[in-house]
């Protein structure tokens, strides 16, 4: 497989906001279908870094390639879950309005939904268990199925690339699980997943790659590679806490805001 | 009161041109508001509705000055308007409600100046802030018609842009929308229902009829499409009851279709909270 094309591809990237740039000269590359774990300190620029992928920030220098070709070139090929705060929860939008969403790129501009596009809006709602809240506004919903329901979207948006932003932090088991099971299934359809997370436990026992950030990339590997005590220490600094067992806790009492 | 005298009280306005025309703008207007007055609500941009309104004086007193359509230089003035605050707003240099803040002061005091330098303006002034309703020309009439069909039209074409750029400007990123774009069309959508209410409600009640019976459906629906129906249904009904009370209580129409749209909002309000009890 050593022609295939990398399906992600980022080269001596620098992304910022106005003057201030959050990530130096970053380059990895992703191969189809890999589970990779964003790792890093608040304020690192992981969400930065999905912002930059999902085109919402320009590059400052350097390039992002997706299947060989420059970013923006596939439309629609990224999906993005967002962070709950992101997200106007009093909007009046049923959970399947909100499906329906991640149709839009593929209908068209003045098109209205085919049957096809409510064939895979009704499985998606399906496969997140969400079937039954489908009528439901999307502020009603729970925390954890708002998340299951904005993982719906993603699914019916039939992405290449799906990028997740702390989608662990502060949901139910269920969801954690339902999440877990999506990703077992993109991954047989080769989707590629980045998913940013704090749980560093997660990110060592259920993920193939963990891409470690501080500003820049400090390591990018296997897990087991990843995980050691000099490249934790590299990234988290004085947050990292280590106990005389050998377990290393991340501590990061007061969050600054990450943009 | 007998049937016959509640069809005498419904059609003895109606037998004066004048009536006709006002009533059939005043309907347009009422709709036309309420459902860009969704998007006006949701997105958070009462201020700016606001705003906008009063920033089209000087547009007005110009074309005032050179004799020349008051809707045209409204127009004019309202699109100006419109795109500076998208232009110094942009990725954030300037918020964007202090943007607003500074153009809607500066063109309003531009306005009230060139105001200043005429003399017979009061009652034109007043029509401009309140409206005169049952000075609808034909051609008036025409236009209104006219560019509330096409605003209208842009909202339905683009609904599921709008939608998308209102709900999750991430999404509309990652699905490639022009959401530049997007915003500054509907920045001069909004501009121009202000322009075309102009001549009904006035510029200081314009920011009333795209808030109010937005803000009434927004209690009464849970999706965006049931909720301008609802929203248009409250304004065009609101018109036509103001314009009734206006005609027998003899006062100012701008203020009682205003004040309609604000009791329908009072009973939803009310049906709300006692519902949720």
């Amino acid at each position: 497989m050593a022609h295939t094309p990398h399906r992600l591809k980022i080269e001596n990237a620098s992304i910022g906001y106005g003057d201030k740039i959050v990530l130096h000269d970053l380059s990895f590359q992703i191969s189809h279908g890999a589970r990779v774990a964003v790792v890093g300190p608040n304020g690192a620029g992981k969400s930065t870094l999905f912002k930059a992928l999902v085109g919402l920030l320009p590059l400052k220098s350097g390039s992002i390639f997706i299947h060989g070709q420059s970013l923006g070139t596939h439309k629609d090929c990224v999906a993005y879950v967002p962070q709950r705060e992101d997200v106007d929860w009093r909007f009046p939008v049923t959970v399947r309005d909100v499906v329906m969403m991640g149709r839009f790129g593929q209908i068209g501009w003045l098109k209205q939904p085919a049957a096809r596009d409510k064939q895979i809006v009704e499985k998606s709602l399906a496969q997140m268990g969400i079937a039954d809240l489908a009528d439901r506004s999307i502020g009603q919903l729970s925390g954890g199925q708002q998340q299951r329901a904005f993982l719906a979207r993603a699914l019916a948006q039939e992405p290449h690339i799906l990028l997740m932003d702390e989608p662990f932090t502060g949901v139910d088991i269920t969801t954690q699980e339902a999440t877990f099971n999506l990703l077992d299934h993109l991954r047989e359809r080769e989707v590629t997943a980045m998913i940013s997370t704090h749980d560093l436990n997660l990110a060592a026992s259920r993920f193939d790659l963990i891409l470690l950030l501080n500003h820049r990339l400090i390591v990018y590997g296997e897990p087991h590679a990843v995980l050691s005590q000099e490249n934790l220490q590299r990234a988290f600094g004085n947050s990292l806490l280590v106990m005389e067992n050998g377990a290393m806790l991340v501590d990061e009492c007061c969050p600054p805001d990450e943009h | 009161m007998n049937t016959d005298d509640f069809m005498n009280w419904l059609f003895d306005p109606l037998s004066y041109e004048f009536m006709q025309r006002g009533l059939l703008a005043s309907v347009i207007v009422g709709v036309l508001c309420a459902v860009m007055g969704t998007y006006v609500v949701l997105r958070g941009m009462a201020f700016l509705g606001d705003a906008m309104a009063h920033a089209i004086l000087p547009g007005v007193a110009i074309a005032y000055i050179l004799r020349g359509d008051l809707l045209v230089g409204a127009g004019v003035a309202a699109v100006v308007i419109a795109l500076s605050i998208g232009f110094f707003s942009r990725e954030g240099t300037v918020k964007e409600d202090t943007a607003i803040g500074i153009l809607f002061a500066a063109a309003l005091s531009l306005g009230v100046a060139l105001i200043s330098t005429m003399q017979t303006y009061a009652v034109d002034l007043s029509h401009i802030l309140f409206g005169n309703v049952l000075g609808v020309s034909s051609s008036d009439l025409l236009l209104i018609g006219g560019l509330s069909f096409l605003i209208l039209l842009a909202v339905a074409v683009f609904y599921k842009q709008f939608l998308v750029i209102s709900f999750d400007p991430v999404l509309a990123a990652t699905l490639r929308l022009p959401a530049e774009l997007l915003r500054n069309l509907m920045l001069v959508l909004l501009a121009l229902t202000v322009v075309v209410s102009l001549q009904t409600v006035g510029v200081s009640l314009a920011a009333a009829m795209l808030v109010t019976p937005a803000a009434t459906a927004y209690l009464l629906t849970r999706r965006l499409w049931p909720m301008m129906l609802v929203s248009a249904s409250i304004g065009g009904l609101s018109s036509v009851v103001g314009l009734y009370l206006s005609y027998y209580l003899n006062i100012v129409s701008g203020s009682s279709i205003v004040l309609t749209a604000t009791l329908f909002f009072l009973l939803a309000f009310l049906w709300k909270r006692v519902k949720s009890v």
